[in-house]
């Protein structure tokens, strides 16, 4: 901890040594507290199931966590401008629509037609939050029924079955023994954190998420900003539709039935606030993490599927709380 | 409950001490924040509490308000030592504290606000009639004129804090603690609040005043307590000292200097603006030279605020005309504005100014990213040099350049507003109220920095609510009022002048 800053001639009010040193640790569990919890659960894992530290285990919790990650990392970006994206969920249902009913079509029009459906839904939702001034989480609830409402509209209620060939190895393809799925997740979510860290927009997503009016005062674009992170977080979710579909070999309009609570639980247990402002990517992958984790330690454990459910919920509630005490008793 | 105020009350007598407070000392990791001060207040003085930010008025004000713990000391009310847990029990102990930021709950009522956690309750039902009357008669007894049915979101905050005058002395309070209680006040507002503070202390209540205003303290207080570095200085009757006298307690350095010396502007016009019409401005024309700083005098509402909006592209639907370096400008938002050389310093740092959970870096280089950019990805190690010279230019004290500005004290994060807008390229400056808030030696500091800017060809447009400081800084004044300039002086008009023109 570097002490630079001390003014020249004023003396500053002195911070002594064992101050920053407490502060030092105050802000490494603040942002790594929830890396902690995870890596005691990953540790209780291993030790309550011999089969849980195996390859073959680790791999499938990755395949199963990416569809849901890559949600959530779409999602990090709205709740750090202080908003709420509850249409994800169908967003992907209707992606995987789109694609099981072009599977005749050429991989790159299927591939374009799906993500720009994306970001055709992030685009409404962002201008309805920004020019309507209706507040995102009534705004993303109108969408998610709406896209619902179509999605079975235009399947007649009836799931289409096929998918893709030619995108096939995105829901079930292997690269040296990792599930592509994976690989999506890890690139995608290695992307979004480069965004936010090293680039403008990124500093402006916080910024707004922190102070909409000192950011607008300080020549920030808010709306085009806030209309971006919805357009991220369509087009995010519509590439998990495409993954769905193409592992499925289906799509089906009630297909990403509550994906957006999931999504929404892995990044706020990824410590991101849901007031805006504070958290990131990082965080939001080890909640994803976290939680896929859980449920195949819980499956492991041959746990009922109802009880998973419980110990689910608590065990969200219990991550926040934990890091939430760790972080303000340093 | 309720109390009559009788204006015509017994002076308070010398000695009659309700308030000692001994050898106190508060620690925080690090700092020491207030060391064995020692000090009594009278029953039914007006007593300033003075110091620079740091001085420990905040600490020694939460200690008394029980919202934070002393070390050592003793505090002895009325006669009886206590020491407060919470500010509950200060409260039911008798002294009630009303901060800045106002404990008034807007959803609720203003009767409801007063009686709150202590409503009256008949039969299981709270008892809104007896509360209305009472609170009626609370509100009555200070002179405060308030709507009881004007939802509370709808009062002003000089409203609100009367409210928290009632709620105080509807748990009978010895003890008014008000922190900063003019600061978001207008001129006529302050009037009406001193009317109050004396109709309390002629009651019997001794209000405990803390304020950087220094013309109040000689307006309203008896007797004032400095502190320095977490140590006490001197209790002094206020009749028998001046403005000086007062600064050199509480700095150990003399007034002479305070304002700085502003350096001859030069013949170049940059802002020109001439019959501007925005929402609340009408047929305004100035120009401001490079090197010139322009003092802005005007009440609260005269349309300073809104003028400086309007010029920075930030004011609602109308979009402002005026020329910046001889071209025709009409921002439509701020970063508009920015893009034509404007930078502006809002008059609410929190709300306006910073975003206080970010690290000062990202708060210092938001309005510059743009420059910080090669091939769209920002130049970390460029942005940590940038800033990193700015905070040692303004000495902004700050354990390292990641500390969330909320961590700041406000002397340090009205100078990070400051090394925002200087690390951008501007021609023209507004500064709206650039040292509200902050201490005695931020604000001499501050009063350097824009001799500064404005010495490096700047202008400067200076928006300030203290006379004293917008005559002492500006080569030029021009008053406002009602949304139009009214007068124009050049250096060093009197106050009685610069007031003469934007209330008389």
């Amino acid at each position: 901890m570097t002490m630079s800053l001390i003014a020249k001639d004023k003396p500053a009010p002195t911070i002594s040594e064992r101050h920053v040193r407490r502060s030092a640790l105050a802000l490494f569990l603040e942002r790594y507290g929830i890396l902690l919890v995870f890596m005691a659960l990953f540790i209780a894992a291993s030790v309550a199931s011999p089969h849980f530290l195996s390859a073959g285990n680790l791999l499938n919790v990755a395949r199963q966590v990416a569809i849901i990650g890559v949600l959530s990392v779409g999602m990090t970006f709205v709740i750090l401008t202080g908003g709420i994206d509850l249409s994800v969920g169908s967003v992907l249902a209707v992606a995987a629509l789109c694609a099981a009913a072009l599977k005749s079509y050429p991989s790159v029009v299927v591939l374009v037609a799906v993500l720009l459906l994306g970001a055709a839904c992030g685009l409404v939702n962002g201008t309805i939050v920004t020019r309507g001034r209706v507040q995102p989480f009534i705004t993303t609830l109108g969408t998610m029924t709406i896209l619902i409402g179509l999605g079975l509209t235009a399947s007649g209620g009836e799931p289409i079955l096929g998918a893709p060939k030619s995108l096939v190895f995105l829901g079930r393809g292997q690269f040296a023994g990792v599930p592509v799925q994976a690989i999506l997740f890890a690139i995608v979510a290695a992307l979004a954190g480069l965004l936010l860290k090293i680039t403008r927009f990124g500093r402006h997503v916080y910024a707004v998420g922190g102070n909409e009016e000192a950011s607008r005062l300080s020549g920030v674009s808010v709306d085009r900003v806030k209309v971006m992170v919805y357009m991220i977080a369509g087009v995010l979710a519509a590439l998990g539709g495409l993954i769905m579909a193409e592992h499925l070999n289906v799509g089906e309009a009630n297909l990403g039935k509550g994906l957006e609570l999931d999504a929404i639980a892995a990044v706020v247990v990824g410590g991101t606030s849901l007031s805006g402002g504070r958290g990131g990517v990082g965080g939001t992958v080890i909640g994803v993490l976290l939680i896929g984790v859980l449920n195949n330690l819980l499956n492991l454990l041959d746990v009922p599927a109802y009880t998973q459910l419980v110990l689910k919920g608590c065990i969200i509630i219990s991550a926040v709380l934990i890091q939430e005490r760790v972080s303000r008793k340093a | 409950m309720s109390r009559g105020f009788d204006s015509g009350a017994a002076a308070p007598a010398e000695n009659d001490i309700v308030l000692r407070v001994d050898s106190l000392s508060k620690s925080y990791p690090g700092v020491r924040a207030v060391q064995d001060v020692s000090f009594a207040c009278r029953r039914g003085e007006v007593h300033a509490l003075l110091g620079e930010n740091g001085a420990g008025k905040s600490t020694l004000i939460k200690i008394l308000s029980g919202a934070v713990e002393r070390d050592t000391g003793s505090i002895t009310l009325d006669g009886q030592p206590i020491a407060p847990a919470s500010p509950i029990e200060a409260q039911r102990a008798g002294i009630s504290t009303i901060f800045q930021e106002l404990n008034i709950i807007t959803s609720l009522s203003s009767v409801e606000n007063i009686f709150l956690g202590r409503e009256h309750v008949w039969f299981g039902t709270v008892d809104r009639r007896r509360m209305r009357r009472e609170a009626q008669g609370l509100l009555d007894s200070i002179g405060a004129h308030i709507d009881l049915d004007t939802p509370v979101k709808r009062l002003s905050i000089a409203e609100q804090q009367l409210l928290e005058i009632a709620k105080a002395l509807a748990v009978s309070a010895k003890i008014v603690i008000m922190d900063e209680p003019t600061a978001a006040l207008s001129e006529a507002e302050v009037v009406l609040l001193f009317a109050v503070i004396r109709k309390l202390s002629g009651s019997g209540v001794t209000v405990i005043y803390v304020s950087h205003r220094l013309e109040e303290i000689f307006q309203i207080c008896d007797r004032a307590t400095v502190l320095k570095d977490g140590r006490f200085i001197k209790t002094v009757n206020v009749d028998e000292v001046d403005r000086v006298g007062l600064v050199r307690l509480m700095v150990g350095r003399d007034f002479d200097a305070f304002f700085g010396a502003a350096a001859p502007a030069s013949q170049n016009t940059v802002l020109d603006v001439y019959g501007l019409q925005a929402p609340g401005v009408s047929d305004v024309s100035f120009s401001i030279n490079a090197g010139e700083v322009v003092g802005l005098a005007g009440l609260v509402g005269a349309g300073r605020t809104e003028l400086a909006m309007a010029l920075f592209g930030a004011a609602p639907r109308q979009h402002a005309r005026f020329c910046l370096n001889g071209r025709e400008i009409s921002p439509n938002s701020p970063r508009d504005a920015i893009a034509a050389g404007i930078a502006f310093l809002p008059e609410d740092r929190k709300h306006q100014g910073l975003v206080l959970d970010l690290p000062m870096r990202f708060n210092m280089s938001l309005v510059v990213l743009g420059r910080l950019l090669r091939f769209g990805l920002l130049r970390l190690a460029e942005e940590r040099r940038v800033v990193s010279n700015l905070a040692r230019r303004l000495a902004i004290s700050a354990p390292d350049l990641e500390v969330p500005v909320r961590r700041l004290s406000g002397g340090n994060q009205q100078k990070v507003v400051l090394a925002k807008w200087l690390a951008s390229a501007f021609d023209l400056i507004i500064l709206d109220e650039p040292t509200r808030g902050v201490d005695v030696g931020a604000k001499v500091e501050i009063y350097t920095l824009i001799h500064e800017i404005a010495k490096a060809g700047k202008a400067v447009l200076l928006i300030s609510s203290e006379l004293p400081e917008v005559i002492g800084v500006s080569h030029r004044i021009l008053a406002m009022k009602n949304g139009r300039l009214v007068a124009e002086f050049g250096a060093g008009p009197t106050e009685e002048m610069v007031m003469e023109a934007i209330a008389g």
